[in-house]
C-alpha cells in the first residue's frame, strides 16, 4: 500500500498542469464513482481577482495589474453511517502575465475512516497547526502556495497517511508524509518577488529520493479547561527553503532555493479567559544553519456587542522573534510587533474587517495590511486586501517589497 | 433513619407549599420544566433560520444541530452550517455550563483551522440574526433567579407567567418574562427586556410535537425585535432522539469533519 502511494507521489513537484498525480486522481475518482451514486455532494467556488500595484515594478518585465480567475470544487461522499468518507478538491488558477501563478493543485483527495478511538486518513490533505494570527510558526505539514497569496496562508495539498489516536489524555496524530512538494514562487513577469526571481527549476535538496520525499511528524493536542495545547515534532525536508545566491557562468545572479533536512519541535498554547485569548507558538529547528529558536505570542481581546450594536471589536497584539541566521534563512519577522483591529459586524452579510500593522522593532520597516470581506446576496462574496510596505532598510528582506504596495479584490460565486 | 429523613423533607416541602413566596414558586415551576425535559439523552435536527428585515427581505441559513444531554451540567452542542454556501462546513462546538463560562470552538473549513473562541459573547447576534448567543444555549436552572408573576391565558392555554433574572455574566437582558403552559410545562412565549429595561424582543414557540412520549420540541420559533423591526424564524425538522451519541461525537476531532 505504502510503496504504491510512494511510487505515484514521487516526482510530483511543482504544481503545473499535467502533474503525474492527476492520473491517480482520475483513477480514484472513477473507482469511487463506479459505486452506488448515492449522496454525492458537489460544491465549490468560482472567482475573479484583480491584483493591482500602486508603483512601477522594479523589473521592467513585471506588470502593474494582473487579472486572474480561480475555480475550486469539492466532491464529497460519505457512507457506512458517516464513518467513512471520500473528498476530492481540485484547484485551478489562471493568471494573466504570470505563468507560474497559473497553476493546478489537488488540495484534497482523501479517504477517511473513523472509529471510536482512532481516525485514519489517506491521501492529499491540508492540516493546520497553531493559534497565532500574524505568523504561523508551528504549522509545517503543508507547503505554502506562495503564488496564490504572499501572506503564506494558502497551502498545497500534502499526500499523507495520518492516524489519529483519540483518548482521554488527548489526541495523538501520527503522520507519514509521502511526497515532498516544493514551494511555488512568482515567475519572471509576476509580482511580489525577489530581484532576480527565485530560480525554482534549479532547486536543490540535502537529501534525494526516498529521504527527500518521506517525511514524518507527530503531534499531541489536548484541551484542558481554559487551555488548548499542542506539542509537535517534524523530521524531514524543510518546507521553507534557504535562498542561495549564485553567479552563473555569464556572471548573472541567480537565487536558488535549497531544501535542507530539518528537525523541528513545536509548541502551541492558547489560554481562553473571559474576553481574552492568550497565545504562544514556539519552535526549535535544527538542520537549517545553526540550531535556532523562534517564537510568537500575544493576545486578542474582544469587546463583544459594542454599545449594543452587535459589533465585535477585537484588539490583536503579537510579538514575533526569530533566532534564525539571516544567511541561511532570510526572515522578515525577526523582532517585530503586530498590532491589529478586528471588526466583526455580525450583520446578515457577515461583514468583517481586519486592519493591522507589523513594525520592526529595530529598523523603521512597517507592513500595513487591511483585509475586508462580506457576502453579496446569498451566493457571492467579495474580498478586499490592501498591503503597504514602508521603511525597510536594504539589510531587511522586506526591502524587496518597497515598490510592491498593492490592492487585491476578489469576487467569488459559491455553489 | 432514612425514613425519618424523608418524612422531615416531606414535612418541610409541604410546609413550604402553603407559604410559598413568588420567588420559590417561580423556581419550582422552572425546576419542573427542567425536570420534565431531563433524560432525552441526545437529539439532532435540521434547522432553517430565516432572517427578515423590516422591508420583508429574507435570507436563509441552514444548519444541522446535534445535542448531547449532560446530566448535572449544561449540554454539549454541535452546529454544522450548510448555507449560505460560503460558510458551508463551518462548525461550532459548545460545552455549555450553568454559571461557569461555556467552552467553545469554531472550525473554519477554508483554513482547516479549529479556533477556541471566547464565550463572553452572550448578547451579540448569532449569524446576523435576531437570536443572541445566550438565547440559543441550553436552559439550566442555576442560570437565573425567578419570580412568579401571575396566571394568564395565552393563545387559549392556561399559563404561569414567570420573570427570569440572568445570573451569568455579560447578559444583554435585565429580565425575561416567560409564559409556561400549566399542563405540559413548556415555554410558549418569552419577552426580553434590554439593559435599559425596555422591551427588546419577543419569542414565540409554535408547532410543538412530543417525542419519545415525553419531550416537547417546537417546530417553529419566531424571534421578533421590537426596536429594529427585524425578525428571525427558526424552523426545526427531522428531530431524532437517542441517536447513541457519545462525548466522542462532540470533540474537536469530530468538529473538523462534521457534516
Amino acid at each position: 500500500m505504502i510503496s504504491g502511494w510512494l511510487g505515484l507521489f514521487f516526482g510530483c513537484r511543482g504544481t503545473r498542469p499535467g502533474m503525474s498525480v492527476s492520473g491517480l486522481s482520475l483513477t480514484m475518482l472513477l473507482l469511487f464513482l463506479s459505486g452506488p451514486v448515492a449522496a454525492w455532494e458537489f460544491s465549490g467556488k468560482i472567482g475573479v481577482e484583480d491584483l493591482g500595484f500602486f508603483h512601477a515594478p522594479l523589473d521592467p518585465r513585471q506588470h502593474s495589474n494582473y487579472v486572474s480567475g480561480v475555480v475550486e470544487t469539492e466532491l464529497y461522499h460519505e457512507w457506512d453511517e458517516g464513518t467513512q468518507s471520500f473528498a476530492f478538491v481540485p484547484f485551478f488558477r489562471y493568471s494573466q502575465h504570470d505563468d507560474r501563478r497559473t497553476h493546478f493543485d489537488i488540495r484534497e483527495l482523501t479517504w477517511m475512516k473513523v472509529a471510536r478511538y482512532w481516525e485514519l486518513r489517506v491521501g492529499f490533505r491540508k492540516v493546520f497547526w497553531g493559534v497565532t494570527e500574524g505568523l504561523h510558526l508551528v504549522d509545517i505539514i503543508n507547503q505554502t502556495d506562495l503564488v496564490e497569496n504572499n501572506d503564506t496562508e494558502e497551502k498545497l495539498g500534502q499526500p499523507m497517511i495520518n492516524l489519529a489516536l483519540i483518548h482521554d489524555w488527548g489526541t495523538l496524530d501520527l503522520f507519514l508524509l509521502t511526497g515532498f512538494r516544493e514551494r511555488t514562487f512568482p515567475g519572471v513577469e509576476g509580482r511580489l518577488r525577489t530581484i532576480p526571481e527565485i530560480d525554482q527549476d534549479s532547486a536543490r535538496f540535502e537529501k534525494q529520493g526516498v529521504q527527500r520525499h518521506l517525511n514524518y511528524a507527530i503531534r499531541w493536542s489536548h484541551a484542558i479547561g481554559d487551555w488548548d495545547l499542542g506539542f509537535s515534532h517534524f523530521y524531514g525536508t524543510g518546507r521553507t527553503p534557504s535562498i542561495v545566491p549564485e553567479f552563473d557562468e555569464n556572471g548573472v545572479l541567480r537565487l536558488i532555493p535549497y531544501y535542507p533536512q530539518i528537525n523541528q519541535t513545536g509548541l502551541d498554547v492558547q489560554m481562553t479567559k473571559g474576553s481574552w485569548l492568550w497565545k504562544l507558538e514556539a519552535i526549535l529547528r535544527s538542520g537549517q544553519g545553526p540550531t535556532f529558536a523562534a517564537a510568537t505570542g500575544g493576545f486578542e481581546y474582544t469587546l463583544f456587542d459594542l454599545f449594543e450594536t452587535g459589533l465585535d471589536l477585537g484588539f490583536v497584539v503579537e510579538y514575533m522573534y526569530s533566532g534564525a541566521s539571516q544567511v541561511n534563512l532570510p526572515t522578515i519577522f525577526q523582532d517585530d510587533f503586530l498590532t491589529a483591529l478586528r471588526f466583526g459586524f455580525n450583520d446578515v452579510q457577515s461583514t468583517e474587517i481586519l486592519a493591522g500593522v507589523i513594525f520592526d522593532r529595530t529598523s523603521n520597516a512597517r507592513f500595513y495590511n487591511i483585509e475586508a470581506s462580506r457576502r453579496l446576496g446569498d451566493s457571492f462574496t467579495v474580498d478586499l486586501e490592501v498591503r503597504l510596505f514602508t521603511g525597510a532598510p536594504k539589510s531587511d528582506p522586506a526591502y524587496f517589497f518597497r515598490q510592491e504596495d498593492h490592492v487585491r479584490a476578489q469576487l467569488n460565486y459559491h455553489f | 433513619m432514612n425514613k425519618l429523613l424523608l418524612a422531615a423533607v416531606l414535612a418541610l416541602f409541604w410546609g413550604q407549599c402553603y407559604a410559598l413566596s413568588d420567588e420559590e414558586k417561580g423556581l419550582q415551576i422552572m425546576q419542573e420544566v427542567d425536570r420534565r425535559d431531563t433524560g432525552f439523552g441526545d437529539s439532532s435536527a435540521d434547522v432553517q433560520m430565516i432572517l427578515r428585515n423590516r422591508h420583508g427581505d429574507e435570507s436563509v441559513r441552514r444548519l444541522r444541530m446535534k445535542t448531547l444531554e449532560v446530566i448535572g451540567d449544561g449540554d454539549k452542542t454541535l452546529s454544522i452550517f450548510s448555507s449560505p454556501r460560503d460558510v458551508k462546513g463551518t462548525a461550532f462546538l459548545s460545552f455549555t455550563h450553568a454559571l461557569e463560562p461555556d467552552e467553545q470552538w469554531l472550525y473554519l473549513p477554508a483554513l482547516k483551522r479549529v479556533k477556541r473562541i471566547s464565550s463572553s459573547n452572550k448578547s451579540g447576534p448569532f449569524l446576523g440574526s435576531e437570536y443572541a448567543f445566550e438565547d440559543l444555549t441550553s436552559f439550566e436552572v442555576p442560570k437565573y433567579k425567578y419570580k412568579y408573576l401571575r396566571d394568564e391565558v395565552f393563545d387559549g392555554i392556561d399559563c404561569h407567567v414567570i420573570e427570569l433574572y440572568p445570573q451569568y455574566e455579560h447578559s444583554g437582558y435585565t429580565r425575561e418574562v416567560v409564559w409556561v403552559d400549566k399542563e405540559r410545562y413548556i415555554v410558549l412565549k418569552v419577552d426580553y427586556y434590554d439593559r435599559k429595561d425596555s422591551l427588546l424582543k419577543t419569542q414565540l414557540f409554535r408547532n410543538y410535537q412530543q417525542y419519545l412520549g415525553q419531550y416537547w420540541r417546537a417546530g417553529e420559533m419566531l424571534m421578533s425585535n421590537h426596536q429594529n423591526g427585524k425578525s428571525t424564524l427558526l424552523i426545526s425538522e427531522n428531530y431524532k432522539f437517542r441517536n447513541g451519541f457519545t462525548d466522542r461525537d462532540f470533540d474537536r476531532n469530530t468538529l473538523k469533519r462534521a457534516r
